[in-house]
């Protein structure tokens, strides 16, 4: 209020010219247009004065900011995880292939005589053969080990088949049937179906959405809570101030205004700081993840957060500001009574 | 304008603090409340200002009746009165100008409006050209007319003043009593309380005693 008024002092002429007056005079509180540009300027004012005196007390106010980002920035990188990792099951949810790992002791012609057969079979669509040496070779490539597989003295990995059955076996027990009939060849050593992995990670990736969740609103809670205390501090340090205000006739949607803004402010930076914390976690984790991708042939590419997500996660934080002000307001303001 | 009906004050606490307390002050009468300390004073003036709910009784201010008024409504009820304080109440982090211009902006008034209302109500008090100082760079005096200016300001029809003259030497005094005078002429409903007994007769205003919670002479 301060710097408005002032300037409006050095504005203002010492004599207003008298068609004013006069027209002013003729209701109570200046005509529409006056009120309508006075309640503007009380929300410009109170937008800005507490900005200004979050920026006054710088350290306080980045400690609650620092708290306030690392619990949102806690919360979005669960989400991103989250996010992330549906992707991967989102890719393997088509798959309903079968992979056949060999035993030791068959050969690699004798494998491919297998698969051969298999071919023949009525409801299956491809079969690829995956030689020990292929195997390796990939996993050389991809894995990091180079050295250390060298340094054996045999190949330890099988030779396996990868059956892709016709997409008529959409049914489960279709699939099992045909699953069994290559458990019960002798040259199989273990026949799996990779549709079973892709719904134990699809609940593993449930419970893991459902924790995310939970731990949001956990956070969620733990946000309202920050900023409401640090309003009610702020009310505190400034009772003299909203006492004087009720005296002379404030209501209290005047009186909280201030408060719900620097409510706002808090919960706007703690998102805008959350969003980089989240951003710069994720640049870091980008190159090993997508080395790591390079090693399940590449379909996964790291989600950043997008474009709604951001302004989602930079308007929720803001949401909670207001309403963890306002909740801790509307309690306060009932109870500050002048003496 | 002020209108007491048989008001009783009881806190649970304490008891009755004001028993049947019945006055009326008309449009433009100017009045003392007096009473020795704890004889109900303030919680009659906290009972004008809304601040307390009367436990039996009326209070009817220009027209409006107090005790049984919704919550949301007490600050419009407010805004008829200028209260002015002992202690001042000013906001020492504020300007003379943003001090006397909160009344009106808490009205909604618009800058012009309120720079040329705040510069009448200053100059009335005889505080032209302070517009800019901060109160704690004012004497005792000035501060308590930056107080009136403040009560003033919005052109309330009932002026409240808590011990206004309790800081200030008989001089000051004197010149805030001329001030009030002035108010009542406009048709300001003037209601003082005090216990500088040289000032009360003095002037040849209406006293209201207060004596243990009842009203002894009115």
């Amino acid at each position: 209020m301060k710097r408005v008024n002032k300037n409006r002092i050095r504005k203002d002429p010492p004599v207003r010219p008298v068609r004013q007056d006069t027209r002013q005079t003729k209701t109570a509180g200046g005509n529409f247009v006056d009120k309508l540009n006075a309640y503007r300027d009380l929300h410009a004012h109170a937008l800005f004065s507490s900005l200004g005196r979050l920026i006054a007390s710088p350290f306080t106010s980045i400690m609650t900011i620092a708290v306030l980002a690392i619990a949102i920035s806690l919360a979005s990188g669960f989400y991103i995880l989250v996010v992330n990792l549906q992707q991967l099951t989102g890719n393997l949810e088509t798959s309903n292939q079968i992979s056949l790992f060999l035993r030791d002791d068959v050969s690699d012609a004798h494998a491919n005589k297998l698969a051969g057969s298999i071919r023949q079979n009525a409801s299956v669509q491809d079969v690829k053969l995956i030689t020990r040496e292929q195997a390796l070779a990939e996993f050389k490539t991809y894995s990091g080990f180079g050295g250390a597989i060298n340094a054996l003295e045999k190949n330890p990995l099988p030779i396996v088949i990868q059956v892709l059955p016709k997409n008529t076996l959409e049914d489960k027990q279709g699939l099992e049937n045909l699953l069994k009939s290559f458990q019960q060849s002798p040259e199989v050593d273990i026949a799996q179906m990779d549709l079973q992995w892709v719904e134990r990670l699809q609940s593993i990736m449930a419970v893991a959405r459902l924790f995310a969740t939970l731990l949001n609103v956990m956070l969620g809670g733990a946000v309202l809570f920050i900023i409401g205390n640090t309003i009610r501090l702020e009310l505190h340090n400034r009772r003299d101030e909203v006492v004087i205000a009720k005296l002379v006739g404030a209501t209290n949607a005047f009186i909280q205004r201030p408060f719900l803004y620097t409510g706002f402010w808090i919960g706007l930076i703690s998102g805008v700081s959350a969003w980089f914390i989240v951003t710069t976690l994720m640049l870091i984790l980008r190159k090993p993840v997508e080395k790591l991708s390079g090693l399940y042939e590449g379909g996964f590419h790291l989600l950043f957060l997008s474009f709604t997500e951001t302004l989602s996660l930079i308007g929720i934080s803001s949401g909670l500001g207001v309403l963890g002000s306002w909740v801790i307001l509307i309690y306060q303001l009932q109870h500050t009574k002048p003496e | 304008m002020i209108k007491f009906v048989n008001v009783t004050k009881r806190y649970p606490e304490t008891g009755d603090v004001l028993r049947n307390v019945s006055f009326h002050l008309q449009r433009g009468e100017i009045a003392f409340l007096t009473g020795h300390s704890g004889a109900g004073k303030s919680t009659l003036l906290r009972l004008i200002a809304a601040m307390e709910r009367c436990s039996r009784g009326q209070i009817v201010l220009d027209e409006q009746e107090l005790c049984h008024v919704k919550e949301s409504q007490l600050p419009f009820i407010r805004r008829k009165m200028g209260f002015i304080y002992q202690d001042y109440k000013l906001l020492q982090d504020r300007t003379v100008f943003d001090n006397v211009a909160l009344p009106l902006v808490i009205a909604g008034f618009g800058h012009h409006e309120i720079a040329r209302r705040v510069r009448a109500a200053l100059d009335k008090v005889s505080l032209s050209g302070k517009e800019k100082k901060y109160p704690l760079a004012l004497s005792g005096g000035e501060q308590q007319r930056v107080g009136i200016a403040r009560a003033v300001v919005n052109k309330p029809p009932i002026i409240i003043a808590d011990e206004p003259t309790g800081n200030l030497d008989p001089e000051l005094s004197e010149e805030i009593m001329f001030l009030f005078g002035q108010f009542q002429q406009v048709g300001v409903t003037v209601l003082i309380a005090s216990h500088d007994i040289s000032l009360i007769t003095q002037l040849n205003h209406r006293v209201l005693k207060l004596d243990h919670g009842q009203l002894v002479s009115s």
